[in-house]
């Protein structure tokens, strides 16, 4: 069985279809990196599998772990070993990052049929998933993203995936504002978390990421479509030729 | 013709008040010095004049108070209730070593206050004490605020009968909080009162006071509270009035500050009781290089009807106001909140901000804002802003797809908005009291932060 099972995928926000068939199957262990212009929709398809009401599902499956994903509210999608780094991660003001982290690690371990740790317990974990994505101790005093830089947040990201260690981590365009050094960081950080049981759909718009992050599969998308699915050699062909080759005579946005 | 005013005048003559004006001034009352006899008879006067503000009244345009209106309340002069001093403890922010002066029902009781040990420069007397004690010290009542076009304050001075003098002489700083505590028991039930106090701080003086309305019963009351308050040259004052009244109490309070040259004056009001509540938080930096934070918390849920009104008048050049009121509605509740701030032709470089924002958590709940600038002077930095609005969808979503249940990110987000204001406390034991209620109110689900 496939830890992950998308048949014929659509969704559309508000009138406006944007994943216009998507079939794509991720196995326990695998990397897969998504690929594609902006505005394919590749932001829309890993919101879809965290479940954001904001979109809505018109047609096509997900399986889980054997499970009607689509059935599931998003905090059951976590519990159940889903994550998603956002490529916009919010601010929320006013909750402290290790209240919210600690918060968020007892509700999955109580999922899982696990105790809850108490805040010393938690502050011992931290420190070794602080130093896991570099990151100053400091920022957990803060509320969570709330005045944090580009980089700052996508480190806060991989820090949370660190703590909640799922089966399935969806990394959004992770890269995008983080300069070389700390783009190395991150991704050694998360080489550091993949192993047989942990799967990555890295979505990404760079070839760059995949230097570091290196996938098992790419696939491209285009117009809410995976237009082409090869190995990692197929990033490195899409660096040099660009997209242009793969769409074609089909529309590249979902606007075209 | 005839019919019609000798009607009039049998209604006003049954009013409920004029019998206990009467009974007042003819028995306990007359013992207070002559001055506060004659005010006491021209505010009533006034009263009579005024009658109770419609929403006709632009200050009273979103509360009707029809509600206190129609009940007939009984005025209580003596000692009474049966508060013991453990009943206390949920109110004295953990620290029963403060100052406290208590009322209860509206009189002042000695035997649960605690007034020894007062620092050397400061006098804290009950009203009637001080009447008899340090009577120059209560010369300044009636001058500080004003009654002759404000019902409420003119129904308080009519029957000014109980309530706290506190007095810090120039140049002392007391560190330690003095805390007001006007408590009710079910013995209030359907009764007035009408808690009068005097707060003076002195050059360069510096005091912390609390003011607390709170309740042991939920029986039907009417409080009707009026402080006024004179922050000498280079003085500081931190005030908090804390409005937990009983469910179903009316509660009017005002407080009226005249600040002089380089004071501050820095008040927070909290308001979560009570039926339906007003209170009135009025500052004159009457004084170049001043300072007023005016700033508040209100939660209510239910039927619950609340309303700020707040005055900042800048009428002297280089003074800043701030000013941040947050609301956090449920059930059917409706909150008010009117921010003036008036600069006055001649109070350049006035520079003010004003904030107002409200959440709101059930689709019943309704808010009224209305920040009200009047500005004549021309080279002023002076804003204002009001949001109203629900939980933020994108966080309770980032936060479910942690594994967070939507329970708790509701109550996480709760928590945060009203959060940012209560840091603006610097009084530790109070600051962490009002977190702790709040948290405890909003957060069924999570324990320490
Ligand atoms: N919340 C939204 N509301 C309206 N349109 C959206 C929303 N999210 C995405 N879209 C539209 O869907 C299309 C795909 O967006 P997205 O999934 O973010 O693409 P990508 O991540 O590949 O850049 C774009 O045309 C975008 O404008
Ligand atoms: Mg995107």
């Amino acid at each position: 069985m496939s830890l992950l099972e998308i048949h014929g995928l659509t969704a559309s926000v508000g009138d406006k279809p944007i994943l216009r068939g998507i079939n794509l199957t991720v196995n326990a262990g695998e990397t897969h990196a998504a690929m594609g212009p902006n505005g394919s929709g590749k932001s829309t398809l890993a919101q879809v599998l965290a479940g954001n009401p904001a979109y809505e599902v018109t047609g096509g499956s997900i399986t889980y772990k054997g499970q009607d994903l689509l059935e599931m509210d998003p905090e059951v999608r976590a519990q159940a070993g889903i994550f998603l780094a956002f490529q916009y991660p919010v601010e929320i003001p006013g909750v402290s990052n290790a209240y919210f982290l600690r918060a968020a690690y007892n509700e999955v371990r109580k999922a899982r049929g696990e105790g809850e740790v108490d805040p010393l317990e938690f502050a011992d974990i931290m420190e070794e998933k602080l130093a896991l994505v570099d990151m100053d101790p400091g920022m957990l005093q803060r509320s969570v993203n709330t005045g944090f830089s580009g980089g700052e947040k996508k480190r806060n990201e991989i820090l949370q995936l660190a703590v909640l260690e799922p089966s399935l981590a969806i990394l959004d365009e992770t890269d995008s504002g983080l300069d070389i050094d700390a783009l190395r960081t991150v991704a050694d950080g998360v080489n550091k978390l993949r192993d047989r049981n942990r799967s990555f759909v890295v979505v990404t718009h760079y070839q760059r990421l995949l230097n570091y992050i290196v996938p098992d599969f790419v696939h491209v998308l285009a117009g809410g479509r995976i237009v082409k699915s090869g190995g990692k050699e197929l990033a490195l062909a899409l660096e040099e030729k660009g997209y242009d080759w793969l769409t074609e005579g089909e529309p590249v946005g979902v606007n075209a | 013709m005839t019919a019609e005013a000798t009607i009039e005048r049998v209604v006003t003559a049954a009013t409920p008040f004029e019998d206990a004006f009467r009974a007042l001034i003819e028995g306990d009352g007359a013992q207070a010095p002559a001055h506060i006899q004659s005010l006491r008879s021209a505010a009533f006067e006034a009263f009579r004049r005024l009658g109770f503000p419609t929403t006709k009244n632009e200050d009273w345009h979103f509360t009707s108070v029809a509600p206190i209106a129609e009940h007939d309340y009984l005025h209580i002069t003596t000692q009474s209730g049966d508060v013991q001093r453990s009943a206390l403890a949920p109110f004295l922010f953990g620290r029963s070593e403060w100052h406290t002066l208590v009322f209860v029902n509206g009189r002042y009781a000695p035997e649960l206050s605690n007034t020894s040990g007062l620092p050397k420069g400061v006098t804290l007397l009950d009203l009637r004490r001080a009447w008899q004690e340090a009577p120059q010290l209560t010369e300044p009542l009636g001058r500080l605020t004003r009654h002759d076009d404000r019902a409420f304050s003119a129904l308080n001075t009519a029957f000014m009968h109980d309530g706290a003098v506190l007095h810090v002489d120039r140049d002392v700083e007391v560190d330690m909080p003095i805390h007001l505590l006007f408590v009710t028991d079910a013995v209030a039930a359907k009764s007035m009162m009408h808690p009068r106090n005097l707060i003076v701080v002195g050059r360069h003086a510096k005091a912390t006071v609390i003011e607390s309305y709170v309740s042991l019963s939920d029986a039907v009351y009417f409080t009707n509270a009026v402080t006024e308050v004179s922050v000498a040259e280079g003085a500081t004052l931190h005030h908090y009035k804390m409005q937990r009244e009983g469910m179903r109490a009316f509660h009017v309070g005002t407080i009226e500050a005249r600040q002089a040259r380089d004071s501050h004056y820095i008040s927070f009001s909290l308001s979560t009781g009570g039926s339906l509540t007003r209170t009135n938080i009025y500052t004159t930096l009457a004084g170049e290089g001043c300072g007023a934070t005016l700033n508040g918390l209100y939660m209510l849920d239910g039927e619950q009807h609340c309303d700020h009104q707040t005055l900042i008048a800048h009428v002297q050049p280089n003074c800043f106001s701030r000013e941040l009121y947050k609301g956090v509605l449920d059930g059917q509740s409706h909150g008010v909140f009117n921010g003036k701030v008036y600069v006055d032709p001649i109070a350049q470089k006035t520079d003010g901000k004003q904030t107002n924002n409200t959440l709101l958590l059930s689709d019943k709940a309704q808010i009224d804002t209305k920040p009200q600038l009047e500005i004549f002077a021309d080279d002023v930095k002076c804003t204002h802003g009001a949001t109203v609005g629900r939980l933020d969808e994108q966080a309770l979503f980032y936060m479910k797809s942690r594994g967070v249940s939507r329970a708790l990110a509701r109550e996480l987000l709760t928590y945060a908005f009203a959060a940012d204001v209560l840091e603006t406390i610097e009084q530790p034991s109070v600051r962490e009291e009002l977190e702790r209620m709040t948290l405890r109110r909003f957060m069924t689900v999570a324990d320490d932060r």
